[in-house]
């Protein structure tokens, strides 16, 4: 498989502005001929299905929740980045795209990323103009705060629930688009399979989750924004539904998935109490700009937090990173936490958490302006916990957050399957090996607003599909299969829950595919998991009817998908013998404990082709070139 | 500890349903709510029987999926908190727990505790939203908008969209869900243009799907999960008799 980035040739600053103008254009009266299918309706989908409805082209939008407003981009809580410098604090376009390619561990495409820092300018403009209620000054003017691995303050917010604003601002205009008929909107319907016919992607079968109906629909483009995988591990901060199917599904109908293994774990968020579990709760980074992050410098110091003196205190992040401090990347502030956990210096009942302290910046500025800067999120946290975070430090622990990984996509989006599109955090672009903080809303809302309107109209002007509709036979074909699946699943009739399955899976990634990973453990897991899966498949018990509102039906279907995802999530760890951003592989690290880059090896993009369900996946490779931001050490001392 | 849970149950659409009795024992008082069912329903696959349908999904208070009337009450005992960030310690052991779905005309029932709730992306359809295309905005800081009218704007723009508001009300109004949106938008500088039409047609549709009229019970602000005020109805209901009795026009040119 070639893969061709796509990238175009020129000065870095110009190359979005040439290709805008190199790229064919649909004429307006001709947009309405095509339709585009969008599955997902987040960031990313959502702001795609409304946009290329108001440039005139036909369009249909499916979630699997009950609205596509609930989709999972509205708990993303911090904020957005932008290179406004309405702050006059040195920022700019090409600092915006210098701290990404760093923060990004040197393993994204320069191109991509400028491209993503220019954008972010407008898309604060346009979600105000949305009427997005971001934070204001006194004087009226936007507010900003600072967010990881940036020394400037650059991030917008509305409180604590950014992502719900904006995700509400590209429903709304989403809705809008619904009720002037150019979207039709398909809630309550889960994606199923890709068809592809010819070699292109032609449409899509799903499943109506209230029916349990088998449906294909065509279409002249489909575009998948349906979020991360992070799931995988059972335990993380993605919602209970997020799952990677619609990926995955594509992934074997000829996408190559790249960079599977590049996991972000999250530094800050409150620490698991019991089996029961069900999912993580993050709290956002943004506290970091206030919290100071702390262990107590003796081991099994058991006393409780205010009996500890300040000299026997480590602050181990200011300690570390003296220049950025508990701002560091999430990355690097989540390894910190559990190193200071592995010398027994971690707190709270279980010893895996650290302090999140706000006693100085309340002493400083007052509770007051601490509740209304993060007030909601004290209020989230004293519910989960029970304590008060305005008299007792917050315990925290790192948790899986975000999949820097995904579908392989081009400069235009596409996958390696022509006319499938992936935008927002199902592809694997912009982020590298790390995410820097308030930089996955900025993705998604340029992918979906700015990017691919303008690059999926050089497709289908280019390629001009041929009418296609679902009476062919390929249509059938996929239907049957996507059919046959669900039944098989419902005939094993065996002993274990779904979610047992999916609670040993997340077990055995957390350990051998998580924080810390060694080759050992890897090669462990790989034998691990084709072993549960196969117990999977004989000994699943998924109760009910495929014919009716089964929610053990679609939990079972998700978690046959991860049960796939995570072995080859293993297989890249192991391929990838350097640590870089949240990949970290013990066997390379500096004498100081910090990721050791191999960029004379692995300076590429590791994209897996599928080539069936028992033989091992190829890998092909995207060298990566720096011509702006040159190779080195990531360095926040 | 032990709590016994009475629970709706009811197979379709259409399907006859009613309360069962299900023994939710050694339940962790730190699980929240959604994971003691979670795990009353482990139990029940693992019994062969099929498990309780509810919806879910962030488990953090934001996406407004679950939906649960808890003995009674909207989300649960707790002011100001949905039903997944309820925790279980917030019941005494031992204690008696009905729970069933949101109940609305508009609201119809798909299974179990699991309601359809298009309606309310039918009323943001008619008319909750600025129209701005993407691509026409002028910059975000060309209009100054002061902190305390954004602030009250964002008061009203966290509406999770989760029905409670409707589930409380006696009347099975959703004017808290429908005011709450025509509050963001009509402070907003950029909503000003179609601020009257947004209401009526809003209002309009707030009818045309099923919903019962406002008489001001207040059940709806004492149940709602972001704690969003029925102020915000006295401004839907003025923006509305402005909207409906003035020719259009003039109301588009008026501001507050």
């Amino acid at each position: 498989m070639e893969l061709r980035s796509k990238v175009p040739a020129g000065p870095i600053e110009l190359k979005w502005d040439k290709h805008r103008f190199e790229m064919k254009l649909v004429n307006p009266a001709n947009k309405r001929k095509f339709t585009v299918i969008v599955v997902g309706s987040g960031l990313a989908g959502g702001a795609a299905a409304a946009t290329l409805s108001e440039l005139g082209y036909r369009v249909k939008c499916f979630c699997f929740q009950d609205s596509p407003r609930r989709a999972h981009s509205i708990a993303a809580q911090g904020g957005i980045n932008a290179a406004k410098n309405y702050r006059n604090d040195g920022d700019s376009v090409y600092r915006l795209f210098y701290d990404t390619v760093k923060g990004g561990d040197f393993r994204a495409r320069e191109g991509n990323v400028y491209r993503l820092a220019q954008i972010s300018v407008e898309i604060i403009d346009q979600c105000v103009a949305q009427g997005v209620p971001f934070a204001r000054e006194y004087g009226g003017l936007l507010a900003n705060r600072s967010f990881g691995g940036a020394q400037v303050s650059r991030t917008f917010y509305a409180r604590g629930q950014t992502g719900q604003q904006l995700l509400l601002g590209a429903y709304q205009a989403l809705e809008k688009e619904v009720a002037r008929g150019g979207v039709t909107m398909y809630s309550r319907t889960e994606m199923l399979d890709v068809v592809v016919i010819d070699g292109r992607a032609r449409g899509i079968v799903v499943r109506d989750l209230v029916t349990g109906k088998i449906e294909s629909h065509a279409a002249d483009a489909v575009v998948l924004g349906t979020g991360g995988y992070g799931n995988v591990f059972y335990l993380s901060t993605n919602a209970k539904g997020s799952n990677a199917t619609a990926i995955w599904r594509a992934h074997k109908r000829g996408a190559a998935f790249a960079n599977p293994c590049y996991t972000q774990i999250h530094p800050t968020c409150i620490p698991v109490s019991g089996e029961y579990q069900s999912k993580l709760t993050l709290m956002s980074e943004s506290l970091r700009n206030d919290g100071r992050v702390w262990v107590p410098a003796a081991a099994g110091d058991e006393r409780a937090p205010d009996q500890i003196p300040e000299s026997e205190r480590d602050y181990y992040l200011e300690r570390r990173y003296p220049s950025f401090g508990n701002l560091a990347p999430r990355d690097i502030a989540s390894r910190a936490a559990k190193a200071v956990c592995d010398e027994g210096r971690g707190v709270g009942p279980t010893r895996l958490g650290v302090y999140l302290d706000f006693a100085d910046a309340i002493q400083r500025v007052g509770a007051s302006t601490i509740r209304e800067r993060y007030g909601n999120l004290f209020e989230m946290y004293g519910r989960i916990t029970d304590e008060d975070p305005y008299r007792v430090p917050m315990r925290i622990f790192p948790a899986v957050h975000y999949t820097m990984g995904g579908l392989w996509v081009d400069y235009n989006l596409m996958s390696t399957i022509p006319g499938l599109h992936v935008i927002g955090e199902a592809n694997f672009s912009d982020h590298g090996a790390n995410r820097l903080g308030a930089s996955a809303l900025m993705q998604g809302l340029a992918d979906g607003y700015f990017v691919l309107p303008s690059t999926i109209g050089d497709y289908l002007a280019s390629e001009k599909p041929a009418p296609v509709d679902t009476t062919h036979p390929e249509f059938r074909l996929t239907e049957g299969e996507v059919a046959d699946r669900t039944r098989k699943l419902l005939a094993i009739k065996g002993k274990r829950t779904v979610d047992s399955f999916h609670r040993e899976l997340g077990r055995i990634m957390w350990e051998q595919c998580g924080m810390a990973r060694t080759a050992t453990g890897l090669e462990q897991a790989i034998v691990q998991i084709p072993s549960l899966r196969e117990e999977f498949w004989r000994n699943v018990n998924v109760p009910g009817s495929d014919a009716e509102l089964n929610q053990a039906v679609e939990k079972a279907g998700r978690v046959a998908d991860f049960l796939e995802l995570g072995e080859l999530m293993c297989r890249d760890a192991l391929h990838r013998e350097e640590s870089c951003g949240g990949h970290f592989r013990e066997e390379y690290q500096t004498a100081d404990g910090e990721a050791r880059r191999d960029d004379d090896r692995f300076a590429y993009v590791a994209a897996w082709a599928y080539t069936g369900d028992h033989a091992a996946p190829r890998l092909c490779k995207e060298p990566l070139d720096f011509e702006y931001v040159h190779l080195a050490q990531r360095s926040y001392k | 500890m032990n709590v016994t849970l009475q629970v709706w149950r009811q197979a379709g659409p259409s399907a006859p349903g009613g309360m069962v009795r299900y023994e939710a024992n050694d339940i962790s008082p730190d699980a929240s709510f959604l994971e003691m069912l979670d795990v009353v329903n482990e139990r029940l696959m693992a019994a062969g029987e099929v498990p309780i349908a509810f919806d879910h999904d962030c488990r953090e208070g934001i996406c407004g999926s679950c939906s649960l009337m808890i003995n009674g009450v909207a989300h649960g005992p707790n002011k100001g908190t949905a039903t997944c960030q309820l925790h279980m310690r917030s019941f005494a052991d031992g204690r008696e727990i009905s729970v069933e779905p949101w109940r609305s005309r508009a609201f119809p029932i798909l299974r179990d505790l699991v309601v359809s709730r298009e309606a309310f992306d039918r009323i943001i359809a008619a008319g909750g939203y600025i129209s701005a295309p993407t691509g026409s905005a002028i910059d975000g800081n060309a209009t100054l908008i002061a902190k305390d009218e954004v602030d009250t704007a964002m008061d009203a723009a966290q509406c999770i969209g989760c029905g409670a508001c409707v589930a409380a009300c006696p009347n099975g109004s959703a004017s808290l869900f429908t005011a709450a949106k025509i509050t963001h938008l009509g402070l907003l500088p950029q909503g000003q243009p179609e601020r009257g039409l947004r209401a009526r047609r809003m209002v309009e549709q707030m009818d045309i799907e099923g919903f019962g009229g406002c008489t001001l019970y207040g059940e709806c602000q004492e149940a709602c999960p972001k704690l969003i005020s029925i102020d915000t109805i006295t401004r839907m209901n003025r923006d509305y008799l402005r909207a409906a009795v003035a020719p259009v026009r003039a109301v588009v040119s008026e501001s507050d």
